[in-house]
């Protein structure tokens, strides 16, 4: 059992709030497709992803926020509705991450990206419609502004701005424990796993 | 108060609850392709971890793999590169893998129904969101990113919160030329793309209770285009006369133990759901996308909706550079592409050559048949499919993902506009980041692919030519 006695993955530690400037990206329903385009994913390595993060928005839109160089440095992402949606592909997730997105804000957030971006150790909020557009607007006018986001408190402030801003439950009290990266958890009691397995009716007793 | 087939298997599977209050569940299948696992096998190496139940781990190649010649090593280096990791990986790891050299390789969506390997009652994961397609045999079925692979190869479990169930009804009768496809997009149009976050959908209703296994996939296969990561159709006697003989089903005294068992999983006549949808199938029309979202269609009839109604509109409209206003019947194609893990499997071929018997590609029109697996490949071959889809000038392709999203060499070019049986029309989805995708039923582009552009295929039914 000695292989399953995992150390503690590197750099799991409590995450009880991200402080950061923000870099605001509007619009709904921005699909996994467009932050990591398939072609990129032609790797066996999640390697230099942060490069190619909004490709081919970025050559759409020559003032899209990735290119603009007002918000290099941003650690809080501040987006709209459906955040994430389509492809579970994880390198969406990392390039934000190797790109030094620590926390994304928005309005909601598909649950596959949330998933993804959690194991990672980046925390999304949700917030209202006023709350993400008032952030954008003020990130817009002034990029170097402050923002906390609280995974504990459940609250973002930036400037004049204090909203609620709610991470769910369960996905908090693993931020709070250090336990976003489930693996060690997952790895803790492989006698009950096994358990489980036995009782399945399909692996128990579906020989013939 | 009953339970919802969601509920039995979620405890069936559950380890125990984790601290933070997530469920620990048990992954009964994992499936694995080339894509999103060679990061999770890295991670397991670097840890000195095995893979926890490599008998209840099956690998496929798909995305990558070219639709022209298998010849190794592949042309595209990448596609060789990433390949042969999977074989190493798969050897190391001792996970079976299916590969072309068996006659059995395709699409992981299509091949695990195909093999049996999928089954009612199961957790299933994948490194892939279109996972959602194995509910339509009664699975819980999520689709899952590479860190969860690596947990699920680690430990075949997952961290998960029990989302909350929406039971969709589809009542009625379909008409002719309405297929599974339009249904399914017509249930996104109305709950839109984020409508099932935080939901399961559990589809059911006369309309789905008649439906063939095919088309049922076709349905839960795009229930993450509505939001919900997983989606459903109770077993029954359909599921289990699909499941018997079937490679890896279960033979003998154990399918009749299987069955059994399959039947007590399904939801209870009084099960209680999160929120239920009607749907009337009489009010569902041949559909088409005309934006960058599947939520974005309309029914063949309607015209493509103006500039004005809000922002997401407008941008769709401004990419799509198609007639607001006007219908969307009559829209120009450049590219008609009949594949995916949506419409892939021999029905769709065969509600598409019905349609292409006897007549011929529009020209300028470039037109390509992907089959799902080697296996929806041959068992077209063995009907004249492909004699049918060649002498009308498609081209007849190798089995893989191909062109729903551009990973190997089958591409859009530039502005091409697309009719595509698949399932995403984001902006640069098929390969090409200023191409455009209408998506639509495999009958509908292939009426298409005749026609030259986007028209009714309920006229074409009426009028199929000796």
């Amino acid at each position: 059992m000695s292989l399953r006695k995992p150390a503690a993955a590197a750099g799991a530690g409590p995450i009880a709030s991200v402080t950061g400037t923000g870099i605001p990206l509007r619009g709904d329903d921005v699909d996994t497709d467009r932050i990591m385009p398939a072609r990129f994913l032609r790797a066996v390595t999640f390697e230099g992803l942060e490069r190619h993060l909004f490709e081919d928005d970025r050559a759409a839109q020559p003032d899209h926020p990735f290119g603009n160089p007002r918000y290099a440095g941003a650690a809080l992402l501040v987006v709209n509705r459906n955040f994430g949606c389509g492809s579970s592909r994880e390198h969406a997730p990392q390039g934000l991450a190797r790109a030094g997105i620590k926390g994304i804000i928005g309005e909601s957030f598909s649950e596959i990206f949330q998933g993804n971006a959690a194991v990672l150790g980046i925390p999304c909020f949700a917030v209202d419609h006023q709350a993400a557009d008032r952030l954008q607007t003020l990130v817009e006018h002034t990029p170097n502004l402050t923002i906390v986001a609280r995974v504990d408190a459940g609250l973002i402030t930036a400037g004049p701005l204090r909203a609620a801003a709610a991470v769910p439950p369960a996905l908090r009290d693993a931020f709070l424990a250090g336990q976003w990266n489930p693996t060690a958890l997952l790895l803790e009691r492989f006698d009950e796993v096994r358990g489980v397995a036995d009782a399945l009716p399909y692996l128990r007793d579906f020989h013939a | 108060m009953g339970a919802t087939l969601f509920r039995k298997v979620w405890d069936a599977h559950t380890v125990r609850t984790l601290p933070s209050g997530q469920t620990q569940l048990f992954v009964g299948l994992h499936l694995v392709h080339e894509v999103t696992s060679p990061q999770a096998f890295d991670m397991l190496r670097q840890h000195g971890w095995r893979v926890a139940f490599p008998e209840r781990t099956f690998a496929t190649v798909d995305h990558i793999l070219p639709t022209d010649s298998l010849r190794r090593p592949f042309i595209d280096v990448m596609a060789e590169e990433m390949t042969a990791a999977l074989e190493r990986n798969c050897r190391e790891f001792g996970i079976p893998l299916t590969m072309p050299d068996s006659g059995q390789q395709g699409i992981v969506h299509v091949i695990g129904p195909e093999l049996g390997l999928t089954q009612p009652g199961m957790t299933i994961a994948c490194g892939d969101s279109h996972t959602s397609t194995h509910g339509a045999l009664g699975a819980l079925a999520f689709g899952i990113g590479t860190s969860q692979v690596r947990d699920v190869l680690a430990s075949q479990c997952l961290a998960l919160e029990p989302p909350k169930v929406r039971r969709i009804d589809i009542s009625g009768r379909l008409a002719p030329g309405v297929y599974a496809k339009d249904v399914i997009l017509t249930i996104i149009r109305r709950l839109g793309v984020h409508g099932g976050v935080g939901y399961a959908y559990e589809y059911g209703g006369p309309v789905i209770d008649r439906m063939t296994i095919d088309e049922r996939m076709t349905i839960c296969n795009m229930s993450i285009e509505g939001g919900a990561r997983a989606g459903y159709i109770n077993p029954d006697e359909t599921t289990f006369a699909f499941l018997r003989g079937r490679r890896f089903a279960p033979s003998g005294d154990a399918f009749d133990r299987a069955v059994a068992w399959w039947r007590t999983i399904a939801s209870d006549a009084d099960a209680d759901y999160d929120d239920r949808v009607v749907i009337d199938a009489a009010t569902i029309e041949p559909t088409v996308t005309w934006g960058i979202n599947p939520g974005q269609s309309v029914g063949v009839g309607e015209p493509i909706p103006n500039t004005g109604r809000d922002a997401a509109t407008d941008e769709a409209l401004a990419f799509m550079d198609l007639a607001p206003g006007r219908p969307v019947a009559g829209t120009p194609i450049d590219v008609a592409f009949i594949g995916s893990c949506t419409n892939g499997r021999l029905s769709d071929l065969e509600e598409a050559a019905r349609i292409v018997r006897g007549r011929r590609v529009a020209p300028g029109v470039k037109a390509l048949v992907v089959p799902g697996s080697q296996t929806v490949s041959r068992d077209a071959e063995k009907r004249g499919l492909d004699e049918i889809f060649r002498r009308a000038g498609f081209e007849w392709r190798g089995a893989g993902c191909s062109m729903c999203l551009g990973m190997n060499t089958d591409r859009l070019e530039g502005r091409q506009v697309c009719a595509s049986s698949s399932n995403r029309n984001f902006k640069g989805r098929q390969g090409s980041p200023t191409g455009r995708t209408l998506l639509m039923s495999p009958a509908m582009v292939a009426a298409a692919a005749i026609a030259g552009r986007v028209v009714d295929v309920r006229t074409m039914l009426e009028e199929v030519p000796a």
